[in-house]
């Protein structure tokens, strides 16, 4: 059973468009070194194809659909971008090479392609849960399979989280605040797999980070009380802080600090934990240099140094998640204010 | 590509996917399961009570049931005290008047008995009187022919006579 499933896992990874490229780079005998700047760009940034490995120095990579609005929509494979009259900048983005000038571009880079999978494996997760809960009675029955897997988590956030710092009103919260939460936590788990279906820096990127920030900024505007925007536009403080709008000015730049802060905390914090185990692990390429010995050793503690550091990421993972989930909620608490406490 | 700078396109797929992926687990997703968990704790925070409740009710009627047990106990214990009593009384009062009644009996018995040995003295010296008047008679007639005997005799006779008679 476990076996057939591996096959058949196997067979659908062929089908995928694997391209295989021939190393462009000499063969340097003696002195094999990497350029770390590189190795940890590519790794950590987003690229318009999925490099899995080099095997005998073949590159395998999954070649990603460009989508570019460049007079005219123009969609074609990464693998063709040369023929359809595309070249990568400096910072590996595609611009038109008559021009020189970038198109609008969305194209489904690493990050988008990863973000559609653990997406779908989210929802997969999440909608089988509750599938669970529709067919069966809770009343009669202790929750199984994926229910009892997920619905401590589910709980737990719920009532330790969310509940505590929204307020009376966070049922209508929950659902974005879960969704968060869970978005946040697969994205980061599935970042710390090293190969194909994981290994994006997803959100160690900034635009997923930024986005995140907005809709928790939307969640946290749009449904404030008149009493928020009281405290920001008008709020208890002597009149000269308000007549020269000094608060005023103070509260609305702290209306897109908070978010930002969220942006930045979510993403230095996975791009910093990859680049970390990126680094550790690139050790053992570094040390090549310095002798079997000392390459050795340093390769076990590398090793053991990469396990340390893989299983405080899946700490991470689980903390980052919570603190943006949190603070959000903190953030929406705080726009319905109390009025009796304040 | 920048790490600091957020790429447009990857943005913008960033608020399509999040925002599919949001309205299908806020419609589909967390609510389900938010609402069967709630409902079940409220299930079991309602069974909770039932139990606290059907527990206390139970200790109420156990205390009902020890204080009606100790009101028969105490009951039973009354009555068999009275009936005791009862039953020493009656018996008291039936010895008592048994043997008032025996002393009247008695009494009874005694002045029958008493009459009856009246009446037989009486008949028994009426008898003797008749039998010391015929032996008084034979005497007599024997006895006549000396006289001055005869004389001291006979006062003897008479004394002793008058002396019995006044007995």
């Amino acid at each position: 059973m476990r076996a057939s499933r591996f096959i058949i896992l196997g067979l659908l990874f062929l089908l995928l468009p694997v391209r295989s490229f021939a190393a462009a780079q000499d063969d340097g005998k003696e002195s094999p070194s990497i350029d770390m700047q590189e190795y940890l760009f590519g790794h950590v940034a987003d690229s318009y194809e999925w490099h899995i490995t080099n095997i005998n120095g073949k590159e395998i990579a999954i070649s990603l659909p460009c989508i570019l609005i460049d007079d005219g929509l123009k969609v074609f494979s990464f693998h063709d971008h040369e023929a359809n009259g595309y070249t990568l900048n400096e910072e590996g983005k595609l611009i038109n090479s008559q021009t020189g000038k970038r198109p609008l571009d969305i194209s489904v880079t690493k990050n988008v392609c990863g973000l559609f999978i653990d997406s779908i494996l989210l929802v997969l997760l999440i909608l089988l849960c509750a599938r669970w809960y529709r067919k069966h009675d809770v009343l009669k029955e202790a929750p199984t399979g994926l229910a009892a897997l997920l619905e401590p988590v589910i709980v737990t956030i719920e009532n330790d989280v969310i509940k505590d710092a929204v307020g009376p009103e966070y049922q209508k919260f929950s659902p974005y605040l879960l969704t968060a939460f869970f978005f946040i936590l697969i994205n980061n788990l599935m970042g710390i797999l090293p190969c194909f279906p994981g290994g994006a820096n997803i959100t160690g990127n900034i635009a997923v980070t930024m986005a995140m920030a907005l809709f928790t900024f939307l969640a946290v505007n749009l449904f404030g009380t008149r009493h928020y925007w009281k405290e920001i536009l008008w709020p208890d403080v002597p009149i000269f802080l308000k007549a020269v709008p000094i608060m005023p000015v103070i509260e609305i730049v702290g209306m897109f600090t908070k978010p930002f802060s969220l942006m930045i905390r979510l993403f230095a914090n996975m791009l910093a934990g990859h680049i970390m185990l990126l680094s550790t692990i690139a050790v053992i390429f570094l040390t090549v240099k310095l002798g079997p010995a000392l390459n050795g050793t340093l390769s076990v503690i590398s090793v053991l140094f990469g396990i340390f550091l893989d299983v405080l990421e899946l700490l991470v993972a689980f903390i980052q998640a919570y603190v943006f989930t949190m603070l959000s909620s903190v953030f929406i608490g705080l726009a319905h204010p109390n009025p009796e406490t304040h | 590509m920048s790490l600091i700078t957020p790429d447009f396109g990857l943005l913008f797929w960033m608020v399509i996917i999040f925002g599919a992926v949001f309205f299908l687990l806020a419609k589909f997703g967390f609510p389900v399961i938010t609402k069967a968990v709630r409902e079940r704790s409220e299930h079991i925070a309602e069974s909770l009570r039932a139990a606290e409740e059907a527990r206390l009710s139970l200790e109420r009627l156990t205390a009902e049931q020890d204080r009606i047990l100790e009101r028969t106990r105490q009951e039973q214990a009354r009555l068999i005290k009275e009936t005791t009593d009862e039953r020493n009384s009656i018996i008291a009062k039936a010895s008592e008047e048994a043997s008032a009644e025996a002393a009247k009996v008695m009494q009874k018995a005694r002045e029958e008995i008493a009459a009856e040995q009246e009446l037989a003295r009486r008949e028994l010296r009426s008898e003797v009187s008749a039998l010391s008047v015929a032996i008084a008679e034979k005497i007599v007639r024997k006895e006549l022919e000396d006289t001055g005997e005869q004389k001291a005799l006979l006062d003897k006779f008479v004394d002793e006579a008058v002396h019995s008679q006044m007995n």
